[in-house]
């Protein structure tokens, strides 16, 4: 059997999207910027995207910028607000600590440049207190950047609360919603967000598109110069089949959310439950505020990177938060910052399951992930210390 | 491929996996913060290693590095086993990644650890 659970890492491209994307290439080769016949076809199929896009996350069109992908409207939000930000004195910026690497890369940037970062904790559950929001902005805060969901342990943050304090304290509020986008409901205005970014292959879209909403009246800062294209902001020819396979999925996705969120919802549940009858396990972020595909256990007393390798050879593709997998010494931020010690942080599992999952598979995976973690177990020297009584067990 | 053909073996294959209840030597090397612990457990016999085997909580080089040491120093002299170099661990293995290294090193130190723990019983006796 054959079972990809690594949709946060990827997804597999729908075929709506891949259909509208071959149509786009027949139809609309010319280049937006052209003037002559085939370059206003294809800017007809940008902006139609463009006013697809918008709807789905209750925006106008005007407010959309296309750009690259997720990291891409992460470092152009970011950095635009900080350099705008400090124009004006303000040199403190609010997040989290489990925000993504092209967040948190940026923020450690800035604070190279003189600014100062404040990183909120996310508790045991992980998810941010919209109270520790409140009270860690400043005066001289430029931004407060908290993501949708997360994208390891897939916890749900407070983003409407956090978006209603930002606007009562007059400070820019962006969010990463790349895992959120197409997975749960999104409006811009009903959660007060000033900018947000999200990215195509998120939600069965292609690779090498993605979008940033801002709000109208919100200045925004280039990141790449050059061209006139995305009304100035963003230039570079646009990657048109990529940008319209894109708006296909979202549509496609929201479209199908409360149908599918059901049913991957109860996927997941039937995982947890599974996964949770193995001893010495636990499930990383709180269990309800979590997205509807992402399962985050850890097992006591073994390596993430040989479960990966060992579930796939039996034709599971998952994920891992272990260093080994991480490519650095250390396991995953966010399961750090969970207040998880390194060595069960190293022992993770991501499991990240969409709508193509079946009932059937996740038996077949709780099985094997049962048989593997118990075969790793056997042959590991931590988990022989814990069973004699050595080391003191972190999960009960 | 992340790995070779070789570290994939015995990967999944390991060879003298498991316990040794009446070892001569035992050694553990590594931590659990760091990802990686090695166990080595030998049994001597007239200086010759007769018998090797191993336990890791590690990733599949820390394991396949496992794996592959026991069998380089499996029938050899003693003193041989200590000269068993992390190189040529690698090169048995054809080759570990450049952020894997570390883990032909551990299984380097765990060979040194169980034949100095060999010799430390010796001395006792």
């Amino acid at each position: 059997m054959n079972i990809y659970a690594d949709q946060a890492a990827t997804t597999r491209i729908s075929e709506t999207a891949k259909k509208a994307m071959l149509d786009c290439m027949d139809k609309a080769y010319g280049n937006p910027s052209s003037l002559h016949t085939p370059g206003q076809t294809a800017k007809e199929y940008l902006e139609a995207a463009r006013i697809s896009v918008a709807e789905q996350i209750g925006a106008r069109p005007a407010e959309i910028y296309f750009t690259s992908g997720g990291s891409e409207s992460d470092n152009q939000a970011i950095f635009s607000a900080a350099r705008l930000g400090a124009m004006k004195g303000k040199r403190h910026i609010v997040s989290t600590k489990i925000e993504h690497h092209a967040v948190l890369h940026v923020l450690k940037r800035l604070e190279k440049e003189g600014f100062e970062v404040t990183y909120l904790d996310v508790h045991g559950d992980g998810i941010v207190r919209p109270e520790e929001v409140c009270s860690a902005i400043r005066e001289d805060t430029a931004l407060v950047s908290v993501m949708y969901a997360n994208n390891e342990i897939g916890t749900l943050q407070p983003i409407r609360e956090v978006g209603r304090i930002c606007r009562e304290k007059k400070v820019l509020f962006h969010t990463d919603a790349v895992q959120a986008a197409g997975h749960v409901s999104i409006d811009v205005e009903r959660d007060s967000v000033d900018m947000l970014s999200l990215s195509g292959h998120k939600f069965c879209g292609p690779r090498g598109a993605g979008a940033l909403y801002v709000k109208k009246g919100v200045p925004l800062l280039n990141l790449i110069e050059g061209g006139a294209q995305e009304r100035g902001k963003r230039a570079g020819t646009e990657n048109l089949p990529a940008i319209v396979g894109m708006a296909a999925a979202l549509e496609e996705s929201c479209r199908r959310m409360d149908e599918d969120g059901r049913k991957v919802t109860e996927l997941r549940e039937r995982l947890i439950d599974g996964l949770l009858r193995i001893p010495h396990s636990r499930l990383n972020g709180d269990r309800k505020r979590r997205l509807p595909g992402n399962i985050n256990v850890c097992f006591e007393g073994i390596e993430g990177e040989s479960l990966l390798l060992l579930l796939d050879a039996r034709g599971i593709a998952a994920s891992s938060g272990s260093a080994c997998t991480s490519g650095s010494l250390d396991p995953s931020h966010v399961l750090l910052a969970l207040g998880l010690p390194h060595e069960v942080a190293h022992g993770s599992l991501r499991l990240t399951i969409g709508p193509d999952n079946t009932a059937e598979e996740i038996d077949y995976m709780v099985e094997n992930i049962k048989q593997v973690v118990e075969y790793l177990r056997n042959m590991s020297p931590v988990w022989e210390e814990l069973q004699k009584g050595e080391r003191r067990y972190v999960i009960q | 491929m992340l790995y070779s053909e070789k570290v994939m073996d015995h990967f999944t294959n390991p060879r003298n996996m498991g316990k040794m209840e009446d070892a001569d030597g035992i050694g553990q090397v590594g931590n659990a913060k760091c990802g990686d612990i090695m166990k080595m457990y030998i049994k001597v016999k007239d200086g010759v290693i007769e018998d090797v085997k191993f336990n890791t909580f590690g990733c599949g080089s820390a394991i396949a590095s496992s794996s592959m040491a026991t069998e380089m120093i499996k029938g050899k002299p003693v003193e041989e086993a200590l000269k068993l170099s992390n190189q040529a661990v690698v090169e048995a293995l054809d080759g570990l990644p450049a952020n894997k290294i570390h883990c032909s090193v551990l299984a380097e130190e765990a060979v040194q650890a169980a034949v100095e723990d060999y010799y430390k019983k010796q001395a006792e006796k």
